[in-house]
């Protein structure tokens, strides 16, 4: 505080505060704010703009926004319908089989209740689970199940097991051990202790995070649908496919309205479950 | 102690006593609930749109699958070097970008500082509208206005970003201490030195946090950029499924958690280090 105060020039009488900096250590300041600079020098160096070809852009940017303007709910309604209904139960089917999953995934990734070795298999697949994007896990699967809703449920099966998985197997590492031993003095086994003593510490957060996930699966199985993966974004890939940018726009907008829906709807749930 | 181990708990109160963890309301809501999800699932299996046939031989295809993908192909780490460094970069390009559009589009769509509710309204749409199209949809879109290549994807990421950051940078700036901005304001301050000296303190450690986080999350968005053409490993992974180069495929996957735990690693430094 006083070094705050005491900054920026005060020679001559004549005082000026300095806000104090963010960083304060000059060095690391510095040096970040260079490599910052530096890098992104680099990076619009090798990044090929065009601007020809934006021009060129530009009257098909207005091809595309006047076919869709106004958005058109009528020609393919019947598509759109049976795309989100779709999309829906894919959200459904994948959450609830992927919450069931992440359970002993979660249980084999928490270092207080798993050995090394189990635990570093669980954090292991958890992992690579978290980083692979859900279109890549979706591109896979339609490549080994075909088509269709079935691959989209088994995508974000995975995908909810990277995410709730991590954050499930977090919330064990917090669990208090009174109730661990309280049980284990009873008599109890191992898996015993983990039924009565660390599923019911953990239930509330378990039942908010589905509510999390139900919201994350419903926005990502928009998306696999772009790769064959069933629900709505197979429908949406098609209209763009077939320049019809009035189904490709009203799409859009009931995508919007369903997301924000489905926020609000999965927001209040967890208030009510905490 | 025999006895008290043995004993049913009804004879501790005399009469039937029974200890239970829910009272008959609790139990009631309970069993709702799981009526309530078990009728979904019933409906949901009943209705979607599987055929079941390619269910059962699903295991035997995935195994075939993996196998094919052993081991890794590390010849075509020539060609997935050079497209990685472009996914980091379309990353980080998009999310400066984005970081520069959201500044205003934060400050307008904060409730407490927000000048009128017309701009207000314009940044509340803004950020939705960017906040409920996957960066994935935004691509599809700027491939077909820009052509493809990584300059799609930048724009993609960025219009993904601005929403996020202009959300949870505009919620830090409706939670800030009023007291700052009051005795600036008393003290004759103009708005810029308000903002300069009362908002942008306040909101500077949260503004380095959900950038970071942000560009952590671009990273991830940007390995599938390349599938519909915007840039990036994703063209590669793409490529090698089309022609069926399995081994390729799995040497891609890895290179893309690599990556993505990369940008994780630095993340975590940086919030450590600065935050």
């Amino acid at each position: 505080m006083n070094k705050a105060l005491s900054g920026g020039g005060s020679s001559a009488g004549h005082f000026h505060w300095k806000r104090p900096p963010f960083i304060s250590n000059p060095v690391l300041r510095y040096g970040l704010l260079t490599a910052f600079v530096v890098y992104f020098a680099y990076v619009f160096n090798t990044l090929e703009v065009n601007p020809e070809r934006i021009v060129r852009g530009i009257p098909r940017a207005m091809q595309i926004f006047s076919g869709a303007i106004p958005p058109d709910f009528s020609a393919r309604g019947k598509l759109i319908f049976t795309g989100f209904i779709e999309s829906i139960q894919i959200t459904f089917l994948a959450t609830f089989a992927g919450v069931l999953l992440s359970i002993p995934f979660a249980f084999a990734a928490a270092r207080n209740i798993a050995i090394l070795p189990i635990y570093g298999l669980g954090r292991g697949i958890i992992i690579v689970a978290r980083s692979l994007h859900p279109v890549v896990l979706g591109v896979l699967f339609v490549k080994a199940v075909g088509f269709g809703a079935f691959a989209g449920v088994l995508t974000l099966i995975i995908y909810t097991l990277g995410f709730v998985g991590k954050l499930l197997a977090e919330a064990i590492e917090e669990i208090k051990h009174g109730q661990i031993e309280a049980i284990r003095s009873t008599g109890a086994g191992y898996f015993s202790v983990l039924v009565y003593a660390v599923l019911p510490q953990i239930m509330p957060r378990l039942i908010g995070l589905t509510m999390y996930q139900l919201d994350i699966n419903l926005r990502a199985s928009a998306v696999i649908g772009l790769v064959g993966a069933g629900g709505i974004g197979n429908t949406l890939n098609s209209a763009f496919g077939r320049y019809d940018y009035g189904t490709a726009s009203a799409i859009l907008l009931v995508m919007i309205i369903i997301i924000l829906f489905a926020e609000s709807v999965s927001s209040r749930l967890r208030r009510f479950t905490r | 102690m025999k006895n008290l181990t043995t004993a049913p708990l009804k004879d501790i109160g005399g009469e039937s006593f029974r200890w239970e963890r829910y009272t008959p309301l609790q139990r009631m809501r309970r069993f709702a609930g799981m009526f309530i999800v078990a009728g979904i699932l019933l409906w949901t299996i009943s209705t979607i749109d599987v055929f079941w046939p390619w269910v059962w031989t699903a295991p035997a295809e995935m195994q075939d699958m993996i196998y094919r993908m052993i081991p890794p192909n590390p010849r075509a780490l020539p060609e997935i070097l050079p497209a990685l460094l472009e996914t980091i970069n379309i990353a980080s390009v998009g999310t400066l970008l984005a970081i520069i559009i959201s500044l205003p589009v934060a400050y307008f769509g904060a409730r407490n500082v927000s000048p009128n509710r017309f701009t207000l309204a314009i940044a509340r749409v803004i950020i939705v509208s960017s906040r409920s199209i996957d960066t994935l949809i935004w691509a599809l879109l700027f491939v077909a206005i820009l052509g493809p290549g990584p300059l799609a994807g930048v724009v993609a990421i960025a219009f993904r970003s601005v929403g996020f950051l202009g959300k949870l940078i505009g919620e830090s700036i409706e939670e800030m201490d009023w007291g700052p901005i009051e005795a600036l304001q008393a003290s004759g301050a103009s708005q810029g030195h308000i903002i300069n000296y009362a908002i942008v303190p306040q909101i500077i450690p949260s503004f380095w946090a959900v950038a970071i986080l942000r560009w952590d999350i671009n990273i991830r968005e940007s390995t599938v950029l390349g599938m519909v053409g915007a840039g990036g490993i994703g063209m590669l992974f793409q490529v090698a499924i089309d022609l069926f180069r399995w081994n390729t495929v799995s040497m891609v996957l890895v290179s893309i958690v690599v990556v993505v735990l990369f940008g994780e690693v630095v993340t975590g430094i940086v919030r450590r280090k600065i935050i």
